[in-house]
């Protein structure tokens, strides 16, 4: 078999290839081009971007834990117009597949993020961050509200552009995902990112006080690759027809096939890449190698594939034919029970 | 403020390993990187192994860069945890994973000028390479070196053939003067008729130093050393409040835009805060 077919669909959009960088774990995609194309990755998930300019919070602003670190960056950013002028021309100009990840505060500032997104050249999807406190009720996470993060959704969702997919980026530290999930999807989200990281805090014995300056953080890497798969596997299981982007701990091909089984169309590289920053295209050679060894055609033929019955033919889950679905016209492949090793 | 060069990422054989003091050198094969390499950058280097559950790279300035096998690059460390407890268990042969070089390195004077290059502890390591390039050019070359003893003093030898004069502090007294390296920065720079002060070591060194030579009325450039995830400008970890040339403080990024900066940009009293002037500071404000 010559070469598998790595094309995956994000609602109505198909990507080259399902390998994404992770929002605030590749900026807006300069400095990992000076290690390869990035026009190769299925897209850039860039850092969220807020209104304002934000300086973020005190350092330090890092610790590393067993397979995994905390991080408190405090979404430091440009701002939006910087944005605007500078990252997103600059992505368009190196034929990258941009996936803007947006934060607010308010509802408001989410929207007023969306509006002015709306027609800006070189846009392929929204991730909106819902991992941020909103100010105008007491800091509460809106990922954590179903209501608060639908209301996001809603009005991002309406204020985008009719042909821009918008993602909404959950948070694992809530009592049932399910629930978040499908207030976002019956807000209007045209998929989901599963998953952000997990708080956490880590405290220096020595000098016996929190090692982070803004004292928690969030918790990335291969330590949460369970927690993440969970995730992907629950919402994927209660709402197959929507797409999943997997987040979380991936450092190799066969953790992206995981998220992937689980029910992901997609997967973001984030902490990886601070280890390698060719991790992105090492992942991608690594997860096409590993589907070519397992008798695999399609990307699309392994989705959400761990809810079948074992020994079930390859099937996506969306049922053949189905508009929107994966099955690309002329290339259907029939595999009989046989094929399977 | 720009990145120099394009960094590369590679595999290499430690050449060699050799115990400095209290320090431990190590020797990659590193072709790409001498080429490129500038005075105060560093290199990123994967630890643990394949599979190792650190996962973040350690961050060392370049003491040396080789032409042997195609190009090598020589770094000098203490053991600090963990990452550096296994790299100072390399031995020749085995395999490193090294990113560089990363940074901003040391501006050069354009015309001869005295330069005093001070160091604390293992910070006297990229100040060898500038000291080369820096007398390539004309320039005069002072050495301060301090540190808490004889042990970690590094490069005693070579600051006193390379330099014009090399002055030696440690606080037990164990070497040269008993103090520290700001004791006598004022003197030298007087008597060698410094023009500008390069440094490198602890962050309380560099505020100092960089008080002293604004005292003295000449510029200081210093390395930092700030906690870094990924090295390579995409995590926002190592920032620090540095004004800028319009005046506005920014929280900067030490290892693109740094690590080496102008003493007098840096606000050295609100490192480890976010300064409630800075551009796009929200006191108050927490996110996640
Ligand atoms: C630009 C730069 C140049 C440096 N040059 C040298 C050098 O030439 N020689 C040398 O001995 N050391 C140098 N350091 C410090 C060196 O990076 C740390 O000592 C090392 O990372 C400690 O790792 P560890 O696993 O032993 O310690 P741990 O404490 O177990 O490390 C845990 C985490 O914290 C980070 N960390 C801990 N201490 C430091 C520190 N002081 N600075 C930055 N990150 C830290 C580590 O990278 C790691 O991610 C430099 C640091 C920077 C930023
Ligand atoms: C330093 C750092 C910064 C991050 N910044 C953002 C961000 O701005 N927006 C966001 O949605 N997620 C952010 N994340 C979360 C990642 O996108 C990702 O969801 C999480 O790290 C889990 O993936 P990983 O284990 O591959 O890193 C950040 C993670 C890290 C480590
Ligand atoms: S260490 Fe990641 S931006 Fe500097």
């Amino acid at each position: 078999m010559d070469g598998v077919d790595m094309r995956t669909r994000l609602g109505w959009i198909e990507l080259p290839n399902p390998i994404l960088t992770a929002s605030g774990c590749a900026a807006s995609g300069r400095e990992i081009a000076q290690f390869f194309d990035i026009a190769r990755l299925g897209a850039v998930v860039t850092k969220s971007i807020m209104l304002a300019p934000r300086a973020g919070r005190p350092t330090p602003r890092m610790a590393e834990t067993p397979s995994g670190m905390l991080n408190s960056i405090g979404l430091q950013g440009p701002g939006i117009d910087v944005f605007l002028r500078r990252d997103l021309p600059w992505l368009l100009s190196r034929r990258a597949r941009a996936v803007v990840s947006i934060a607010g505060g308010s509802v408001g500032e989410y929207a007023e993020l969306a509006r002015r997104l709306h027609g800006a050249p070189g846009v392929t999807a929204i991730e909106v961050n819902i991992s941020c406190p909103n100010v105008e009720d007491r800091g509460e996470v809106f990922a954590c509200n179903p209501l608060a993060a639908s209301d996001v959704v809603a009005a991002v969702r309406e204020a985008s552009g009719a042909d821009v997919p918008v993602f909404a980026k959950l948070s694992p530290d809530v009592t049932d995902i399910v629930e978040i999930a499908r207030a976002c999807v019956e807000a209007g989200a045209d998929g989901l990112s599963l998953i952000n990281t997990l708080l956490g805090m880590a405290i220096d014995t020595e000098r016996m006080r929190p090692v982070l300056g803004g004292m928690t953080g969030g918790l990335s890497g291969p330590a949460i690759r369970p927690v993440a798969v969970r995730c992907i596997w629950q919402v994927h299981e209660a709402m197959p027809e929507v797409p999943i982007i997997g987040v979380g701990g991936v450092g190799s091909g066969l953790d992206a096939l995981e998220l992937i089984l689980a029910g992901a169309s997609a997967v973001s590289v984030g902490t990886a890449i601070f280890n390698d920053p060719g991790a992105c295209m090492r992942i991608l050679r690594e997860l096409d190698d590993a589907l070519s060894e397992r008798g695999i055609a399609r990307l699309a033929d392994v989705i959400g594939l761990a809810h079948k019955p074992s020994g079930h033919p390859t099937s996506t889950g969306l049922g053949p034919g189905r508009p929107g679905g994966l099955s690309s016209p002329g290339r259907r492949h029939v595999l009989f029970e046989e094929d399977r090793r | 403020m720009t990145v120099s060069g394009t960094p590369i990422q590679l595999r290499g054989p430690v050449l060699t390993r050799r115990q400095a003091g209290a320090y431990v050198s190590l020797t990659v094969v590193a072709p790409g990187i001498p080429e490129q390499f500038r005075p105060g950058q560093f290199v990123a280097v994967a630890v643990g192994g394949e599979g190792s559950a650190m996962l973040l790279r350690r961050a060392f300035s370049i003491f040396d860069v080789k032409p042997d096998h195609g190009g090598a690059v020589e770094f000098v460390f203490a053991v600090h945890g963990k990452g550096t407890a296994w790299l100072a268990d390399r031995r020749p042969r085995d395999v490193l994973d090294l990113v560089g070089p990363l940074g901003r390195p040391f501006p050069l004077p354009r015309y001869p000028a005295h330069c005093v290059l001070v160091g604390g502890g293992y910070g006297s390591a990229p100040l060898f390479t500038l000291a080369d390039r820096l007398r390539g050019r004309g320039c005069r070359v002072d050495f301060v070196l301090g540190a808490a003893t004889a042990d970690r003093v590094f490069g005693a030898l070579t600051a006193r053939r390379v330099g014009e004069t090399a002055r030696i502090t440690t606080e037990d007294g164990s070497l040269g003067a008993r103090g520290v390296v700001t004791d006598v920065l004022p003197s030298v720079i007087r008597e060698s008729q410094g023009d500008v002060v390069y440094a490198c070591g602890p962050m309380p060194m560099l505020r100092a130093v960089s008080a002293l030579a604004a005292r003295a009325g000449i510029p200081a450039q210093v390395a930092v050393e700030e906690t870094m995830a990924c090295g390579i400008g995409v995590c926002m970890t190592c920032v620090l409040p540095v004004i800028g040339d319009d005046d506005i403080t920014r929280m900067v990024r030490s290892c693109v835009d740094g690590p080496v900066f102008r003493g007098d940009r840096v606000r050295w009293n609100d490192a480890g805060t976010v300064p409630p002037d800075a551009l796009g500071a929200t006191a108050g404000v927490k996110v996640r």
